[in-house]
């Protein structure tokens, strides 16, 4: 009875956390992220004190973490895929019509060198532009004294001629950068022009006029009368007459407009098949060559007669149990083409100095030899496994027929433990498809395919591929880099879907716990 | 069995193959070893540390102790890499036993409750853990952003922000311990309910004791593969006292400062602990990750 009531007043408090949170987000103009943390806690509050919900209890943790850390982030990502998402377009339109909004130009490019003085009233202010020229004892411009809240509303303060200046000193260099959030706001009118005056460096000020000028949805421009519209369907402003975008975008639903790019443009569509291909080749190979070099060590270690298994067993596991980005890292000192040991020891033997990272079939062979090195070991171990299960029988009756060990292997072993294994192979040949740590690591891709629109390598992965596009590009494409990633995860998931077909799932590949 | 001369010769070349090709295998292990102990970043004087250039200068900076810079004076490095290790290790600890608080409380459900779309839910979570989490790193970094706004100590650049991150990568897991459960007898849960315990009392005084090993598996496993993470922690965690060890290993490497026998050292000492904690478990390893693909 007290745990109950405990249990109440633990989940009150929750909610009245959780309450608290959300009145602030959706004070601060996030009311949908401040509704949906209210929802939750509801639920979870009724979940953990209702009587009825028992299995909700346990899964709602990891379920809530699955829900907002990996399905959220997918729905979003494919959400990006139908936009123009970009470094070009990665503002919201408001702030893109800000941006036009602080363009400025000066029609008159005369400087006028200023003092900020504080008035006699505390909080107040007043600027004296002192002039070059003029009537003796008329040669300054002095405002009125004003508040700080009054120059921050832009409202132009008036400059007139007078000959005392304020008794205070005037304000130093670094009082004015700490002023000059609301004096960049301020604006002065003079006696002798229609362009109010505006803080243009740090001890001056100069006629500016914003050059873009709103006219309902267009944006007209005061020098050149140029005018702009908003096209929606590109996410920029463009030239009414022309067509032609100017200035920042923002993001729009494009549709599959990225998608179609992948298959039309030559430019992408070439090195995306390009890498496609390769993508298909290195999981195969990857498969087939650690899965018979694991199988092949697996049956000589499961050689009765042989003494030291323990310890051949130990050291050939050694690969798999240090943690994969250190040898990666460490084969790629050592293929380095300059400075590498492999190399020394090629040029001191041979006389060559093979490219490595320059030449895309030595590249993908180097790339090809370290995830063999780094994979043989889990498909021993599963090898072993299987192998155990086969019944010796089998063996003793092909004894008396006095079958060697090639036919054993090929007859036998091999028909007995590939079924089993199919299911752990297809879970291998997924985790290399999206093998992005071996690549980025490695070679990162490099070298680069010649001519491709986007940044693209002869040994790039899909995966690897899409995270250069968003975030080691300088166009940062985003929108189309999570195309990829959507038609990806189709691939992903089909091949998860056959597995589970298959049989029970295996534990993921090596570092696979995040897939 | 009969022993012929063949049968011994066979067994000789079993041998001798074995150890080629361990040999083989080793050779990019010893030779980070004897590159951290080589004076310099690059092979100049050979391969292997002679004499003259065995230098124990980069272990010295490696463990953050004085160095001699290139004026002359001896000086501590910026960054330590001990830093950058304990960094690895509490992310990645914290991660695993989080990950296997939530993955057996979700896996108890699955094996011992009945509720509506029990099968869907599974094979769900399943097929979503598929996708690539470095292709959902751009949505990734705008939660970890939005949640940081409002509660700072979870967002970006910290550490709890990434292992919060982390700990949706459960669903292997659920499957993984689930599959245990399923092969737990039921009459001893039953017992307990006749005697009035409730699910809950079930769970913790009946089923945990009983599946310790399942769950050091699931725990070792998370750490071992959370510890390599490279991707993720690369774009939340930005300054370099807050790296990881895969952040802070891959930064030794850039083309213009090219530090390979910073690195070697920082691999020599960071490697070797995990691999021993990773060999020490091995029998308990393998027999998870065989059991997980024929156990029904």
């Amino acid at each position: 009875m007290i745990c109950r009531l405990l249990n109440r007043i633990l989940w009150m408090l929750v909610l009245g956390g959780a309450a608290f949170l959300a009145a602030r987000m959706a004070l601060a103009g996030a009311p949908v992220l401040g509704a949906a943390l209210l929802l939750g806690a509801l639920f979870a509050a009724w979940v953990y004190t209702s009587a009825r919900a028992h299995a909700p209890r346990y899964l709602l943790p990891g379920l809530a973490t699955f829900l907002v850390f990996v399905l959220l982030p997918l729905v979003y990502t494919v959400y990006i895929a139908f936009t123009n998402f970009s470094g070009e377009h990665l503002l919201s339109q408001e702030r893109v019509r800000d941006w036009f909004a602080q363009d400025c130009y000066s029609p008159d490019p005369e400087r006028l060198p200023f003092r900020l003085h504080p008035a006699a009233e505390p909080g107040q202010y007043q600027v004296v532009v002192p002039l070059e020229q003029g009537e003796i004892g008329r040669n300054l411009l002095i405002s009125r004294p004003f508040t700080t809240n009054e120059a921050a509303a832009g409202k132009p303060v008036t400059l007139a001629l007078n000959i005392v200046a304020p008794k205070a000193r005037p304000l130093g260099i670094r009082e004015i950068i700490g002023a000059r959030p609301w004096l960049n706001k301020a604006r002065f009118a003079t006696p002798g022009s229609a362009v109010p005056l505006r803080l243009v460096s740090l001890r001056t000020l100069g006629y500016r006029l914003p050059l873009w000028n709103e006219d309902g949805d267009r944006l007209v421009n005061a020098v050149t009368g140029q005018a702009l519209v908003p096209d929606p369907r590109l996410g920029n402003y463009v030239d009414e007459k022309t067509r032609e975008p100017v200035g920042p975008g923002w993001r729009v639903w494009i549709g599959t407009e990225n998608f179609r790019l992948i298959f039309r443009d030559p430019a992408i569509r070439a090195p995306f098949l390009k890498i496609f291909g390769w993508n298909i080749g290195f999981a195969l190979l990857s498969v087939a060559l650690t899965f018979a070099l694991g199988t092949v060590l697996a049956c000589l270690l499961q050689w009765k007669a042989l003494r030291g298994r323990a310890i051949y067993r130990t050291l050939l596991i050694l690969p798999y149990a240090i943690p994969a980005f250190i040898p990666i890292l460490v084969f790629r000192g050592l293929f380095n083409e300059g400075y590498g040991e492999i190399n020394h020891v090629l040029a001191a033997l041979f006389g060559i100095a093979p490219k490595w990272f320059t030449d895309p079939a030595l590249a993908r062979t180097m790339i090809l030899v370290v995830n063999t090195w780094l994979g043989y070991p889990y498909m021993m171990i599963i090898a072993s496994g299987m192998l155990q299960a086969v019944p010796d029988e089998l063996y003793e009756a092909t004894a008396i027929d006095g079958a060697g060990p090639w036919i054993n292997f090929a007859k036998i072993t091999l028909p007995q433990i590939f079924p089993p294994l199919f299911p752990l192979l297809i879970a291998s040949f997924a985790f290399n498809f999206n093998n992005f740590s071996l690549i980025y690591l490695l070679t990162g891709g490099k070298p680069d395919i010649v001519g491709s629109a986007t940044v693209a390598g002869t040994t790039d992965l899909l995966v690897s591929y899409t995270f250069r596009m968003a975030f080691k590009d300088s166009t940062a494409r985003f929108g189309f880099a999570s195309a990829v990633a959507t038609l990806l995860f189709i691939v992903v998931a089909i091949l998860a879907w056959q597995q589970l077909r298959f049989s029970r799932p295996a534990p993921a590949a090596k570092g696979g716990t995040r897939g | 069995m009969v022993e012929g001369k063949a049968y011994r010769g066979r067994l000789l070349l079993a041998h001798a193959a074995l150890a080629g090709f361990i040999a083989l295998v080793m050779v990019p292990l010893f030779m980070v070893v004897s590159i951290s102990f080589r004076k310099g970043n690059f092979a100049t004087g050979g391969i292997l540390p002679t004499p003259e250039t065995f230098s124990l200068e980069h272990w010295r900076m490696v463990l953050g102790l004085p160095v001699l810079q290139a004026d002359g004076t001896w000086e501590a490095p910026s960054v330590s890499v001990l830093r950058w290790f304990w960094n690895s290790v509490k992310i990645s600890a914290a991660s695993a036993f989080l990950i296997l608080a939530l993955s057996s409380t979700c896996a108890y459900a699955f094996a011992r409750m009945r509720f509506r779309g029990r099968e869907k839910i599974l094979g769900g979570l399943l097929i979503l853990q598929m996708f690539p989490m470095v292709l959902a790193l751009i949505a990734l970094y705008s939660i970890l952003e939005a949640v940081g706004r409002w509660i700072p100590a979870l967002g970006l650049d910290t550490h709890p922000g990434l292992i919060l991150a982390y700990l949706g990568g459960i669903a292997t897991h659920i499957w993984m311990i689930k599959g245990y459960f399923d092969s737990l007898p039921v009459s001893l849960e039953e017992s307990a309910s006749i005697d009035g315990a409730t699910p809950w009392q079930t769970f913790w005084l009946i089923m945990l004791p009983t599946s310790l090993p399942i769950f050091a598996i699931v725990f070792i496993l998370a750490f071992i593969g959370l510890i390599g993470e490279y991707p993720l922690a690369s774009v939340v965690l930005q300054r370099t006292d807050q790296w990881t060890l895969a952040v802070g290993a891959n930064s030794f490497l850039y083309e213009q400062n090219y530090l390979w026998g910073d690195f070697a050292a920082t691999a020599v000492l960071s490697g070797v602990p995990i691999t021993i904690l990773f060999l020490a478990c091995q029998r308990l390893l393998i027999s998870g990750l065989t059991s997980g693909g024929v156990k029904e």
